[in-house]
């Protein structure tokens, strides 16, 4: 850490700086105004919760994405802000390792080497290939065992995100200058992801850069000299490391508190009915209660939740009395008929529950669609208009509809609120009350720290496997935070 | 995919031809119909007697109805989404039509026997169409290309070169017409009628729908995705059983390259027809219009002296623009 | 031993059964008249194969193989013998077709079953443009090349062999082969990169015209005339072939000594069928049968691995 300190104080020009750099999607604004420098032989953790920014903030530095408002510029050259950012992130020498897995399956480690490597020479490319990948791997991972003629898709998946790093730090025409890792350490067991860790500190003494993304406190304070932390789109916190503790990380991440403490005390006492749902790894849901899912987005709360609807539900035939229905989050992928009317949209799950032959019965149609349309207020003046006439958060109404008009007990719902107004939610959190006292059972996935204060019970997931179970009073952010993240250790 | 822009509503319907182009793009298949109209007067002004106007006019009819109910099948399969296409309908027809006829052996009582022959043959090979996706894991393109070697073989041992003729009174009423229309054509109304009450009325069509424009969304809205598969596979097998008992009756007997020519003009029709090849989007009229405008196709070429080079170009060429012209602008990530 | 090797076992395996099966039956085969005789028409359809390993190898498939390699064949038959420059002319103009359609393909994101269907109709079209009744005759150097007495081994076998090889050294040695066997492993870290996947995509497709245009003339220096139906059946061979020799439809998994073991295995199951005396009604679906098989076998094969 010393040794960092000085090369920072030195007066060299910074690998990359972010100017008052901004990214909009839309409405959307994914980064704020963010103000970053990264100097040889930094070591950069980034923290932050789900939707903070980091996959945003990391793309801007890639030149993968350009930033709609202020500049980027490239070892203190003149920014420009137009498209070939990514070229120029390259020759800095920029390179990065994905959350997830960016490698060709069907080549081997060596060919994989070369996809990257733009002007690669050709004479003898194979032998040169082999011996830079296994320099490196060596480098990185000594004792690893893997033969750079073996084909990706054979190797076992820890192997395969020690070739994806492995690849990034080998020696090419333009060196690798500062190396951007994305959860690295996700599929690695402690020793070897101590090999990294390692590693990177060694990169950096010799006046290499990383930016290292991680939930795992102890590899951020283990490895990074600086610390940025984000929230919502902006760099809350940018300072070195020895001015944080873990503590004051989870803090520092979390939203403020919420201003309005809207939640009844009553609904926390509520007595729940029999159990009536019980999974495999653990997490189990009781009749009328709202079970939450917590944790950061991508460790496995998605696959338990489709695991749950498609073994209660069958490819062969539809049933009238369905055991669970789905609430899809990503609209375009798992729930929303593009070519259909809003109608047609929302009377999909229940089809075979309101006609009693085999034809559509259009009345009955007309008549669950009408009030619906009317319960949550579905912003349309006519249910035969397309779908996707509607704004964002109207089209989850609609899905919202097409789930609760059932009679299911059982409502998964994954992440459903993305891009929805906070009058929709309000709206949902009312509507998902009241169906839970009827005796209907939620499971409910979000990436929304407020959401899930909402829930009776919450299961929090790290590494697809529950790890805390939080009632009542425990329900907080911090706890929430404590259980995403890894906070022991890093390798113990 | 073009249903965005079918959907959206004209703004000021008094702008005549604006509102007219509305209507158009609303509704796809009238180009179809509109493109046939085009070419039979292009074809007429050659012609030009009026008795031969007509005449051309019953023949597209009769030859149109083939391609119609084979059109259908496929429409079904092509609404299933990208990758699903039946490649094995020109053999089912082929082995349909000679197991009937060689049953039927010109007796007219076996008439219906020889029907539900065809049918049963039909239903067996979409099973095995079905069973090789399902079962075996194998894309449709290639089960039931390989299937189609398979039926094309047990026709070609089960009919040993032999031309058996259909039935008298068959033959008879697949050559003639009821009510100014050839008997044909109303063998494929039919078809087309049930075609369309399926996909507007029924579950099923919602759920064929649904599953065509997102098989996972359509899994995860309770749609079960697999029987929907089945019965569209089915389904279109039956339907060019059906095609093959027709036509072979039309023609006076089973032959072995009967079917060939409707493994592409299947897909042909539901391209041209506007049915979207992305999946999803079903469009029974437009299998009409493009039936007609590809025969009515070959007969202008014909009367214009143009050869079988040419037509077949152009068919190839129309195919491929309706393709590129009916893909979204750009890339889709 | 990776799982390419493994992958490869399974063609050599059934081809090297089935060539003992006929040694065993007609013993007269194992010569060198025997062997030209069985693999006769090995070289078209080991050319088309590779064309068609060429495009599943970008995820896509072609069904319009059969109809080009006819159109290139009336070429070969008609211009190319009597006015050589415009018959290569029109040869190379459709290679560039072939690419253009590949680059049209990617960047609309059409569904290349149906382009390619279409354009087997366009192709077609051409064919009988070109040669409207069977005919043509063959350049002499083509026939000369195609009927050569090679020492040892017949040409039948030594093109194949030849083909494979350098096949093999382009797309599993090169350095080009691996980004063109990327685009069909995962095309976003391919375009992650910086490589253009269009690029690729209709180099891919142009190396396979240019296949399907050496199978054509390679099946006129054999049959000495063409018609516009002569290569029809190549569309479903050529699958046949690159799946036989270990191919997969998607993920870029495709092996070029395996497609060429693949069609030569087709063309002597073939012949086979004829020794068995079985009547050729069922050789069609013999073919069919095969690639059911295989399949069927492949499955296990995979499902073992997985299990694994």
């Amino acid at each position: 850490m010393v040794e960092n300190q000085n090369v920072i104080g030195t007066e060299e020009v910074p690998i990359i700086t972010l100017g008052d750099a901004g990214v909009s999607f839309g409405p959307v604004q994914a980064l704020k105004g963010a103000c970053l420098s990264i100097m040889a032989g930094e070591c950069i953790g980034v923290v932050g919760h789900n939707g903070a920014g980091k996959s945003t903030l990391v793309n801007v530095i890639n030149g993968r994405l350009t930033p709609t408002s202020g500049d980027v510029s490239y070892d203190g050259a003149q920014s420009v802000a137009d498209f070939r950012n990514a070229q120029r992130a390259r020759e800095s020498g920029i390179r990065s390792v994905f959350q997830e897995l960016s490698l060709c399956p069907n080549l081997t480690v060596l060919e994989n080497y070369r996809i990257p490597y733009r002007n690669m020479p050709i004479k003898g490319w194979r032998k040169n290939a082999a011996s830079a990948v296994l320099a490196s791997l060596d480098a990185v991972f000594p004792d690893h065992g893997i033969d750079p003629y073996s084909v990706v898709a054979d190797l076992p998946i820890a192997d395969r995100q020690m070739v994806e790093i492995a690849i990034a730090f080998a020696r090419r025409d333009i060196d690798a200058r500062l190396v951007i890792l994305d959860e690295p350490t996700s599929s690695l067991d402690g020793a070897i992801a101590d090999q990294l860790l390692a590693y990177i500190k060694k990169f950096c003494a010799s006046g290499g850069s990383i930016i290292f993304i991680s939930h795992m406190m102890g590899e951020i304070f283990d490895v990074a000299s600086r610390i940025v932390v984000l929230k919502d789109g902006t760099i809350i916190e940018n300072d070195a490391a020895q001015n944080f503790t873990r503590d004051g990380l989870v803090d520092a991440m979390g939203h403020v508190a919420p201003d309005d403490q809207t939640r009844g005390a009553d609904t926390k006492r509520r007595d729940f009915g029999d159990e009536v749902l019980r999974m495999e790894n653990g997490l189990n849901a009781c009749q009328g209660e709202v079970v939450g899912l917590a944790g950061l987005a991508g460790h496995g709360q998605a696959e338990a939740l489709a695991k749950c609807f498609l073994e209660r539900t069958s490819d062969w035939s539809a049933s009238r009395n369905p055991a669970v229905v789905f609430v899809a989050g990503d609209r375009s992928r798992d729930g929303v008929m593009p070519l259909w009317s809003i109608m047609r949209n929302l009377t999909l799950q229940t089809l075979v529950e309101f006609s009693r032959t085999f034809l559509v019965d259009r009345k009955a149609e007309q008549n669950i669609a009408r009030t619906w349309h009317e319960k949550i207020g579905i912003k349309t003046d006519d249910l035969n208009n397309p779908i996707l006439s509607l704004s964002g958060g109207n089209q989850q109404k609609v899905l919202f509809s097409r789930a609760l008009a059932s009679s299911a007990p059982i409502v998964i719902m994954d992440d459903p609120m993305r891009g929805v107004d906070v009058g929709t939610k309000k709206e949902v959190y009312r509507m998902i009350r009241s169906e839970a006292e009827k005796g209907r059972t939620f499971l409910w996935y979000s990436t929304e720290t407020d959401e899930i204060l909402e829930c009776d019970r919450v299961f929090v997931f790290r590494d697809s496997e529950i790890t805390a179970e939080l009632k009542g009073d425990e329900i907080t952010e911090e706890n929430m935070l404590r259980a995403s993240f890894e906070m022991q250790e890093a390798g113990e | 995919m073009n249903m965005n822009s079918n959907n959206t509503r004209v703004e000021n319907p008094k702008r005549g031809a604006s509102h007219l182009l509305g209507v158009f793009s609303r509704k796809p298949w009238i180009w179809a119909f509109l493109a046939a109209g085009a070419t039979y007067l292009a074809t007429l002004v050659v012609v030009s007697t009026s008795a031969g106007a007509g005449s051309l006019l019953y023949a597209a009819l009769t030859f149109a109805s083939f391609s119609i109910i084979v059109g259908v099948g496929q429409m079904f399969v092509v609404t299933l989404g990208p990758g699903n296409v039946d490649l094995s309908i020109p053999a089912t027809m082929t082995l349909a039509a000679t197991l009937s006829l060689k049953f039927m052996a010109s007796d007219p009582t076996m008439i219906v026997p020889g029907l539900l022959i065809a049918i049963g043959v039909g239903l067996a090979c979409g099973l095995f169409n079905f069973a090789l996706i399902m079962l075996l894991r194998i894309p449709p393109i290639i089960a039931t290309l390989s299937a189609s070697f398979l039926f094309q073989s047990l026709a070609i041992w089960s009919n040993r070169g032999l031309r058996i003729k259909p039935p008298a009174s068959l033959a008879d009423f697949a050559t003639g017409g009821t009510f100014g229309l050839p008997n044909a054509a109303w063998v494929a109304l039919l078809v087309s009628v049930l075609a369309w009450c399926v996909l507007e009325k029924t579950i099923a069509g919602r759920w064929i729908s649904a599953s065509g424009q997102n098989t996972r969304a359509a899994r995860l809205g309770g749609v079960p995705v697999n029987a929907v598969r089945f019965g569209v596979y089915v389904g279109c097998a039956v339907l060019a059983g059906l095609a093959g008992f027709v036509l072979a009756s039309f023609s006076g007997g089973a032959n072995l390259n009967m079917g060939t020519e409707y493994m592409l003009m299947s897909i042909a029709v539901v391209v041209i027809g506007g049915s979207s090849i992305a999946g999803g989007n079903s469009n029974v009229p437009g299998i009409w219009g493009a039936a007609l405008f590809m025969f009515l196709i070959v007969s202008m070429l014909n009367s214009y002296g143009l050869g079988a080079g040419v037509r077949l170009m152009l068919t190839g060429l129309i195919i491929v623009s309706v393709v590129v012209l009916a893909s979204k602008r750009g890339r889709k990530v | 031993m990776n799982r390419d090797h493994l992958r490869i076992l399974l063609p050599v395996l059934s081809l090297g059964i089935l060539l003992a099966a006929v040694f065993y039956m007609q013993p007269r085969a194992m010569s060198y008249f025997g062997l030209n005789l069985l693999f006769n028409l090995a070289v078209p359809v080991a050319l088309a194969t590779i064309a068609q390993m060429m495009i599943l190898m970008v995820n896509d498939i072609d069904l319009s193989i059969g109809t080009f390699v006819s159109f290139c064949a009336c070429v070969t038959a008609t211009f190319v013998q009597t006015d050589p420059l415009i018959g290569y002319g029109i040869l190379f103009a459709a290679i560039l077709v072939y690419a253009g359609m590949g680059a049209i393909i990617y960047a609309r994101g059409l569904p290349a079953i149906v382009v390619t269907l279409g354009m087997s109709f366009f192709w077609s079209g051409m064919a009988v443009l070109v040669l409207p009744s069977p005919g043509g005759s063959a350049p002499d150097w083509l026939r000369t090349l195609m009927t050569a007495k090679t020492p040892f081994l017949p040409v039948a076998i030594i093109a194949p062999i030849v083909i494979a090889v350098v096949m093999h050294y382009f797309i599993k040695r090169s350095s080009l082969g691996v980004l063109l066997r990327g685009v069909g492993g995962n095309e976003q870290a391919i375009e992650r990169s910086g490589w253009s996947v269009m690029g690729l995509k209709a180099f891919a497709y142009g190396v396979a015209a240019l296949f399907c245009v050496l199978s054509g003339m390679a099946l006129v220096g054999l049959a000495t005339s063409a018609d516009a139906n002569i290569a029809l059946r190549y569309t479903l061979l050529s699958i046949a072939g690159v799946i036989l020799g270990g191919g997969e439809f998607t993920g870029g998994r495709v092996s070029p000594i395996g497609a060429v073991i693949g069609a030569l295995t087709l063309t002597l199951a073939a012949s086979f069928l004829s020794f068995l005396h079985l009547s050729p009604d069922w050789q069609i679906g013999a073919q069919g049968a095969i690639l059911i098989i295989v399949l069927a076998v492949r499955l296990v094969f995979t499902r073992r691995e997985a299990l694994i």
